[in-house]
């Protein structure tokens, strides 16, 4: 029972860093950012490349890879999302823009990376078990939640008590009374999609380092998953992701334990589905109230 | 969508048809996966194909011209492939597909156009060479080689109780646990808890910790390498230090890569003993080591192929049409193949000796 809660726990808590990022585009934006996945995967080819090419340690081979990936997010809004803004429906040709981009960068990391399962090399982190109570968890799993959670905190701290964040918070509310109030809005977009995409970048290198396999794909798995959490978590709601994150992770260990492997999917989208019924804007959301 | 369309452009750029022995004589089509989930044994196969067409072609045999295609580890390339080698190229035989769960789907293809195809590495005890008569394969099915390998893995680490992990939406993976279930209730071993999984998984704590948590005996596992690999290291990090069977997709080097230390004493049941000294295997472990390859047993049930081929083209005449290889098949009897001495079941299913093996240092061992 406490080892599957710690399952949960360590799945929950990358889903939840993943959807962190993508959740915050969604607030600023109201556009769903496809291309999310993608960064995910290569940030985990980038750290893959720096550990087992460049023979960086991890610790400096980690923050590469998620600034890397913060500055493809950057791209990512100049090509996809910023020609676009202003028109009439930028939330549907964005939408779709976002998934081109991310099909592009599947496309160039499997001619690099070829379409097979690529690993770190073995030692890359130090094989350590820790017991808890009755559970058994290895440093590396402890690690990786304690890096999201640190992240996360770290998000929420910045969007309330920074200059930065209040500006993010300003036009996520109108992006046009943000202007008028002196807020260069495109910068702050920019920023946003930064943040986002390093976030969606941590969680593909703890990804990939936690179950030592990447490939092209590998942001597929967590899309859905991700996609999942933030409207569980209510659309643009931060607090409601990482809730929504963990609370998927533990359902989806209960239920393969449970049930079976073939429920997971099964199972954890009914719950998305009562949890709409009886909350529309899910856990968190607040949406309505932004309207005007 | 999209990025499977990508993926397949992808996977034609790769020198698509390669020939390895020189041209004329027998055009043999054979279907391996090259990229997707069963890429590590396609690598294998492969090499055992170029090597036994080249030392067949140096020990004045038959002449065979073998294409060989990408069949992405999917029913559908698989069957594209098929098409392919069918049709257009108008191949006289087809070896693999590599999967039985591509076999499935396009085997009836080649049945139904009179075709042989020999399978080199279908081990899904039935929906292969049931297809019909000009389907054969040379791979013992994990129906003859897990209870003797369980028996043996019984005898040496004495166990009572066991825990089951298996993929349920393979064909191979699924039959492998039949056979496994069926082989535990035989011998009389008790399976306290069974537990699923899905190929494009990679976490595997949930099913692992509740397997664990009922302190079995032993843990069987069926799984592609790749899955394979995952599972004994997350297994080993859950801190089940207990004895592991695996079925056949445990065997190969890449599943020992992989999984590093963790699948020290990994115990597995093998169509291919790499001890025999027997000089046909003898002669293929050379021709491997001369290739820098590390044989396993799917490059030397690849190897066998060709050769029984080579042995059908014989014995039909040198005549390479469809129907004489089709009818010098059923003449192949006592062939020195790696695998031993190589016959057809009346079901034209493969029929050898199976042996065991465990990792020990990082290496395949067969147990004696």
């Amino acid at each position: 029972m406490g080892q599957q809660a710690l399952n949960g726990v360590f799945v929950g808590s990358i889903y939840a860093l993943f959807a962190v990022g993508y959740t915050l585009v969604f607030g600023v934006l109201d556009i769903l950012n496809l291309a999310h996945q993608a960064v995910f995967m290569l940030a985990a080819f980038a750290a893959l490349l720096l550990v087992a090419d460049a023979h960086l340690p991890l610790w400096a081979a980690m923050p590469l890879a998620v600034l890397f990936a913060g500055l493809l997010g950057i791209l990512l809004e100049r090509l996809a999302f910023r020609p676009l803004r202003g028109r009439a429906d930028s939330n549907i040709s964005g939408l779709i823009s976002s998934l081109a981009m991310g099909t592009v960068f599947e496309a160039i990391a499997l001619q690099i990376f070829g379409p097979d399962t690529s690993r770190f090399p073995h030692g890359t982190f130090p094989d350590r078990l820790i017991r808890i109570g009755g559970a058994s968890a290895s440093l590396l799993q402890l690690c990786i939640i304690a890096i999201s959670v640190v992240l996360m905190a770290l998000l929420t701290l910045l969007l309330a008590r920074t200059r930065l964040g209040r500006q993010i918070r300003a036009v996520a509310e109108s992006p046009r009374a943000a202007r008028i109030l002196g807020v260069n809005v495109d910068r702050v977009i920019a920023a946003a999609f930064f943040i986002s995409s390093s976030l969606g970048g941590a969680a593909g290198v703890l990804f990939a380092l936690a179950f030592n396999s990447i490939s092209p794909d590998v942001g597929r798995s967590v899309e859905l998953k991700g996609l999942a959490v933030i409207i569980l978590g209510g659309m643009g709601s931060i607090p409601g992701a990482v809730i929504a994150g963990f609370a998927l992770g533990l359902i989806e260990v209960f239920t393969v334990a449970g049930f079976g492997s073939s429920y997971r999917d099964a199972v954890s989208f009914a719950v998305l589905f009562v949890v709409l019924l009886a909350r529309p804007r899910g856990l968190l959301g607040q949406a309505a109230a932004r309207e005007a | 969508m999209v990025v499977l369309l990508l993926l397949g452009i992808a996977c034609k750029e790769k020198p698509a048809g390669e020939a390895s022995a020189p041209s004329g004589g027998a055009l043999i089509g054979a279907a391996l996966s090259l990229t997707g989930a069963a890429a590590v044994y396609g690598a294998q196969q492969r090499a055992g194909i170029q090597a036994a067409a080249e030392e067949i072609a140096q020990g004045g045999g038959p002449k065979l011209q073998v294409l060989i295609e990408d069949d992405g580890s999917t029913k559908e390339q698989g069957i594209t492939v098929f098409q392919k080698f069918i049709n257009r190229d108008k191949v006289s035989a087809i070896l693999g597909p590599t999967l039985s769960n591509t076999a499935s789907a396009a085997d009836p293809l080649a049945q139904q156009a009179q075709v042989p195809v020999l399978g080199i590495s279908n081990t899904a005890a039935t929906g292969i060479t049931d297809i019909g008569n000009y389907i054969w394969r040379d791979s013992l099915t994990e129906a003859q080689v897990i209870p003797g390998a369980f028996k043996k893995a019984r005898e040496k680490l004495g166990f009572k109780t066991a825990g089951v992990l298996y993929g349920n939406d393979d064909v191979f993976t699924k039959a492998g646990y039949d056979v496994m279930r069926k082989t535990l209730a035989d011998q009389g071993i008790k399976v306290l808890d069974t537990q699923t999984f899905a190929k494009p998984d990679r976490d595997f704590h949930a099913q692992l910790t509740a397997l664990i948590g009922v302190k079995p005996d032993v843990v069987v596992v069926s799984a592609l390498a790749d899955n394979a690999a995952a599972i004994v290291s997350q297994a080993r990090q859950l801190g089940w230090s207990g004895p592991i069977l695996g079925g056949n997709g445990f065997n190969s080097p890449a599943f020992i890569k992989n999984a590093g230390a963790a699948a020290e004493g990994v115990m597995v049941g093998t169509s291919w003993n790499s001890l025999s000294q027997e000089p046909a295997n003898q002669k293929f472990l050379e021709a491997m080591k001369k290739r820098g390859v590390n044989p396993d047993q799917f490059s030397a049930q690849a190897f066998t192929g060709v050769q029984i081929l080579a042995e059908a083209i014989k014995r039909a005449g040198g005549k390479t049409g469809r129907e004489e290889i089709e009818k010098g098949l059923g003449l192949v009897k006592d062939l020195d193949t790696p695998l031993g001495k190589f016959s057809f079941t009346p079901s034209r299913d493969a029929q050898h000796d199976p042996s065991v093996q465990q990792v020990k240092d990082g290496k395949f061992q067969i147990v004696q």
